[in-house]
């Protein structure tokens, strides 16, 4: 019994410095961020109490709607695209084809690349004078028309391409784990039955891959929340305000403007946003597994 | 475990100490001049400053916003550089409230500021009547600059006004050259606004909206003809200048493929690289429908409040050095700039910056540039809603002014 205590002791003084690391720097920096937010500081942190003021500019600035949209938009497209084309890729491996290491490799290869890296190779390969469409201008497509990137209505889904393009292979890593988890067993038992392979996949391997969805799907979702650099690099938010971001709002803010109230307001909104998406999940999460435990 | 570099900065720490006072004179200077002209130009400074008896420790940190960011930081942190950079303007207003910047009162009243530096430029470093920074030089932003051997080709003569203007871009236009060269990012989209502004609305509509918030000015009948003829200028740049940089647009006209370019003097410095002379393969003029309107801003070096007296004596000396009149004139010329000083020969320098002389002598041609009317969160706002109406056609003259004259009223 004592030795008990004593190892539990051990363990929880261990922590200590985790624990004062999460309270402090996670926990007090959110909360002198909210604070902030309800100031009016310019470049430096004053604490000038303005109530909800900062709130009030911030939904009453066009460029901060027009990011909150985009983010929406890209991320809801960016998570199904990603998801579905990454489970199909790893469906297509998945066939003990030839060459399967290979091509495993080309599909994981673009994320060994930063965003700053895939939005400016993207860039270049979208612009309407360079790349792709003077290559088909080149070898006779004249009518071929490029022009995504440049256009206001159409960018944010280039920026979709590149961010695809970039994060399949690592779904399709998650998904063929997943699928190489799979008893050949079942395999063999729906052979027998005379299901053909994609209802198999589609009623029995899928639901059987719900945790690598899940993983696969929380990782997406975080790297849509921080979306910053790829919209840095490949449009820096442009044609004019069309594929502004909230991040990079919160950063142009924070900085080169020197408006921190302003900035942190809307950090203050866009964890709002992210708390009112995960707290009902954890909660499910937790009701799911207290019935399971009973 | 000691590193090599630790025991070599005893060392020299040591043979400091030895050396007297002199050599104490150190001065680390945070600036973000990295591009090969800017860093000939900064390299004028550290060399100047050493023939003074100083040591110059180089913190150049690239992109402004970083390295103000960076500069700022420190100086909240307690473990401020010696000099650091800023625009001229109101980017150090916070520094100087909270009473963290030295003031160089000693240094301007020694070398006589008040009767050799423009009012404007003065104007801008003075806080409650104390200088608070020193204005190395004046950069003019609206300038146009253009190919002569496009303009040559095209029969285009250097435009006289904002009407004439259309006329030459139009003949340049004709002869199948793109006739107006534009990296179309949110700030130079605004820098083009500016030129605008400055042109067709003249001093006092640069002023008023920028300066004093004038809602009058922003909905009556200049201000829409302002927006309008910005928006003209959307006919004349290429389909493939979104998000392109200043100075490949810049180059455009250096390699004879573009007509025109829109930009602050510092695009100078592209040209020269290049090996091109003002006056000859290119030509430099400012257009204003009411003459003068020269828009001016610049750089300018603060000092934090230094922890001891040999920072401040490095900081005096620092300050100093930077307006000397020869350093002046040799800083100029790399940078493209023109001095702050007015009472230097400035014969060695090229036919535009000799223009730019002379709409600095005459104080109702100038006007002060964005930075020096607005704080950053009010020209940021600004030019979020330029950059809409610049991209957006479907956005309406009225909706962009609407948009304007919200911003200029609720931005804290």
């Amino acid at each position: 019994m004592t030795m008990r205590i004593g190892s539990r002791f051990a363990a929880q003084t261990a922590l200590i410095p985790a624990m004062l690391i999460a309270l402090v720097v996670y926990c007090g920096s959110t909360v002198w961020t909210v604070w902030i937010s309800m100031t009016n500081s310019r470049m430096l942190p004053n604490n000038t109490f303005v109530g909800l003021r900062q709130y009030e500019s911030l939904f009453g600035n066009e460029r901060w709607i027009v990011s909150v949209q985009n983010l929406a938009l890209f991320g809801v497209l960016f998570i199904v695209i990603t998801l579905a084309l990454g489970f199909l890729l790893a469906v297509l491996v998945d066939q003990r084809i030839r060459g399967e290491d290979w091509l495993r490799s080309v599909f994981l290869y673009p994320f060994s690349m930063s965003f700053i890296v895939t939005g400016l190779a993207w860039r270049w390969l979208l612009d309407p004078t360079l790349g792709i469409a003077k290559i088909a201008h080149d070898i006779g497509f004249e009518a071929v028309q490029f022009d995504w990137l440049v256009r206001q209505d159409r960018v944010i889904y280039t920026m979709l391409a590149a961010a695809v393009w970039h994060a399949s292979g690592l779904v399709m890593a998650i998904m063929l784990a997943g699928l190489r988890g799979i008893d050949q067993e079942i395999w063999k038992a729906t052979r027998i039955d005379g299901i053909p392979a994609w209802r198999t996949y589609i009623f029995v391997v899928v639901p059987m891959l719900k945790g690598s969805f899940a993983t696969a799907t929380i990782l997406m979702a975080t790297s849509v929340v921080r979306l910053y650099d790829l919209s840095v690099a490949m449009t820096n938010g442009g044609p004019g305000i069309a594929s502004e971001v909230p991040a990079k709002f919160v950063m142009d803010n924070l900085f080169e403007r020197q408006n921190i109230g302003l900035a942190t307001a809307a950090a203050t909104s866009m964890l709002i946003t992210v708390i009112a998406v995960v707290a009902p999940l954890l909660y499910l999460q937790n009701r799911a597994a207290a019935r399971a435990a009973r | 475990m000691f590193s090599r570099k630790y025991l070599l900065s005893c060392a020299a720490a040591l043979a400091l100490g030895a050396a007297g006072p002199a050599a104490a004179q150190t001065a680390e200077v945070i600036h973000w001049w990295t591009s090969g002209g800017e860093s000939a130009a900064v390299k004028v400074f550290a060399d100047q400053f050493a023939k003074a008896g100083g040591t110059w420790v180089d913190t150049a940190i690239a992109g402004g916003p970083n390295a103000r960011t960076a500069a700022i930081n420190r100086t909240i942190g307690g473990n401020p550089p010696t000099a650091m950079q800023f625009n001229t303007g109101k980017q150090f207003d916070e520094l100087v409230e909270n009473n963290l910047l030295a003031d160089v009162d000693a240094v301007a009243a020694k070398q006589n500021w008040k009767g050799i530096i423009p009012p404007a430029i003065l104007d801008a470093v003075m806080r409650n009547g104390h200088a608070y920074a020193v204005p190395i030089n004046i950069h003019g932003q609206n300038w146009f600059f253009y190919s002569t051997a496009v303009f040559a080709k095209a029969g285009a003569t250097e435009p006289k006004n904002w009407d004439d203007l259309f006329v030459q871009l139009d003949r340049v236009k004709a002869a199948g050259f793109i006739p107006l060269a534009f990296g179309d990012q949110k700030n130079w989209e605004r820098n083009m606004f500016n030129t605008v502004l400055a042109g067709v609305g003249g001093a006092e509509g640069f002023t008023g909206m920028w300066g004093k918030r004038d809602q009058a000015f922003v909905k009556g009948p200049v201000f829409r003809k302002v927006a309008e003829t910005y928006r003209r200028l959307k006919g004349y740049v290429d389909p493939a200048s979104p998000g392109r940089n200043w100075n490949d647009s810049a180059a455009l006209v250096i390699q004879g493929k573009a007509g025109m370019h829109i930009m602050g003097d510092w695009a100078k410095g592209e040209f020269t690289a290049a090996g091109q002379t003002a006056g000859k393969e290119y030509g430099c003029t400012v257009l204003s429908n009411g003459g003068g309107g020269y828009v001016m801003g610049g750089d300018v070096f603060a000092f934090p409040k230094p922890k001891n007296a040999d920072v401040a004596k490095a900081q005096a000396l620092l300050a100093t050095t930077m307006m000397a009149p020869d350093t002046q004139i040799m800083f100029a010329q790399k940078k493209g700039s023109i001095p702050s000083r007015q009472d230097v020969d400035s014969s060695t320098l090229d036919i535009c910056a000799q223009k730019a002389m002379k709409f600095v002598s005459d104080k109702s041609a100038q006007i002060p540039a964005n930075e020096l009317l607005s704080p950053p969160a009010l020209t940021g706002a600004v030019e979020d809603i330029i950059s809409a109406y610049w991209n957006d056609n479907s956005m309406t003259t009225d909706a962009f002014v609407a948009k304007v004259s919200s911003a200029l009223a609720s931005t804290l």
